[in-house]
């Protein structure tokens, strides 16, 4: 039978199929196995970039490798903790808020005494031109947050200006930063809470979590 | 032979071209184009995976059966736009946070399905290749035209972020073209899209017009497949 009478036949056009997904599927896999290291690499190198921008200075440990899980406010968060000398100096988790056109995601970076280091947002679909001045690029309006911590404002001064707050709000634009705003308080709320466990105090026995490197003192 | 290469480049660079004449496409052209850069950078991927698709439906095109090369095609196209992704996502990640949500709309571009159909599937290798390049470029000629009208009356600027696609030594494209400029909201939301879109396809018309009152009428041929 040649290739023309063939080609009509079910079995030959089921096994053709079936070669073409098993071909395909192979090289899926091939280019999984090639990239899925450098993937990785770049989503850490990532990860590292937003860690560094909230928690400015030098820390003696890997905050990628020094993780906490706990339950916060939108569910589990992991908890990055940076230390010097042992002690924990600062934590950096994600916090999560509503804005107006769905979740607008931060970074936010605060230390031992409760002050917060710095906030960035890593992902949200705000407006462009009207709601995207929480990204540095845009604006210096989340600059704002350095500094503060939950007595100073005052919790109910925890707004936007329009709220009766003392954060700005944007023309055209105040959902998204009352989204932002609510988002790094309840940060604060959570780091308030949870203190203790954050801070590594209530169990002086320090996780294994690979914190094993050059630069650690016991 | 060299008519068949002539015609292919005719065809996909204006004649024939993808978007303003087949109208196909609109999918990531609407979503992309908010930028030249975003534009061109989506043109190229989309260019990359066409000439593949091309070149490997046409050298399968004997051993495919008409009742299942539907499903064959789509398939070789999926797995070839997954390659472009990953590839992407591992090697120029910068390009990824900008594009990445992107590429996977190459898949649903029927631009690429319809040329296999078109072209591929009754061609051979070489021509099927040319073809899906110059498709190709003609797509990414359409969308960076698209996103410079809208990204220069939107924000003011020009292939704005040109680095993170092109490399640091590309950074003299990203121009400033109106300084203080407020920004036109309009044209950067997706309405500005469908309205730069119709006023550059009304222009290609009325250039073709005032070319064919000159030498003969253009031919535009009509799609053999249609979707969104």
């Amino acid at each position: 039978m040649n290739l023309e009478q063939l080609r009509g036949k079910l079995f030959y056009q089921g096994a053709l199929l079936g070669g073409v997904a098993l071909l395909t599927t192979a090289a899926l896999a091939l280019a999984d196995k090639a990239t899925s290291a450098d993937i990785a690499d770049a989503q850490a190198r990532d990860m590292q970039q937003s860690l560094t921008q909230v928690l400015p200075g030098k820390f003696d440990n890997d905050l990628l490798k020094d993780t906490l899980v706990l339950n916060g406010p939108n569910g589990e968060v992991t908890v990055y903790r940076a230390r010097r000398e042992g002690r924990v100096e600062a934590v950096v988790f994600k916090v999560s808020g509503n804005g107006y056109a769905g979740p607008i995601d931060c970074m936010m970076g605060i230390d031992r005494n409760g002050h917060v280091t710095g906030v960035r947002v890593i992902k949200h679909k705000e407006t462009p031109g009207l709601g995207d001045k929480i990204e540095p690029a845009k604006g210096h309006w989340i600059y704002e947050f350095e500094g503060k911590s939950l007595g100073d404002p005052p919790a109910e001064k925890w707004a936007v200006k329009k709220d009766g707050g003392v954060f700005d709000q944007f023309a055209g634009a105040t959902i998204t930063p009352r989204g932002v705003v609510k988002a790094v308080k309840g940060g604060l709320e959570f780091f308030d809470k949870q203190r203790a466990q954050l801070l590594d105090e209530a169990a002086p026995l320090r996780e294994a979590f690979g914190r094993a490197h050059e630069g650690d003192k016991p | 032979m060299s008519n068949i290469y002539a015609r292919i480049t005719r065809d996909g660079l204006w004649n024939n071209n993808i978007v303003f004449a087949q109208i196909l496409g609109m999918c990531p052209t609407m979503a992309v184009t908010s930028t030249a850069t975003n534009g061109l950078g989506m043109g190229l991927a989309t260019t990359a995976v066409m000439v593949t698709s091309n070149m490997l439906i046409s050298s399968i095109r004997h051993a495919v059966s008409e009742e299942v090369r539907i499903p064959v095609y789509i398939v070789i196209i999926a797995t070839l736009v997954t390659l472009v992704d990953v590839s992407i996502n591992a090697w120029a990640h910068d390009l990824y946070k900008v594009l990445g949500l992107y590429i996977a709309l190459i898949v649903a571009n029927c631009a690429v399905l319809g040329r296999a159909e078109a072209f591929a599937a009754k061609n051979p290798i070489l021509p099927s290749g040319m073809d899906g390049l110059m498709m190709g470029l003609g797509f990414t000629f359409a969308l960076t035209t698209i996103g410079a009208v809208r990204e220069i009356l939107g924000a003011g600027t020009l292939f704005a972020d040109a680095h993170l696609l092109l490399g640091s030594a590309f950074s003299f494209m990203e121009l400033k073209l109106i300084p203080d400029y407020k920004g036109f909201l309009l044209m950067i939301l997706p309405p500005g899209g469908f309205l730069a879109v119709g006023f550059l396809i009304a222009a290609k018309r009325v250039i073709d017009r005032r070319r064919a009152s000159v030498t003969e009428p253009v031919q535009v041929a009509v799609p053999s497949v249609s979707c969104h």
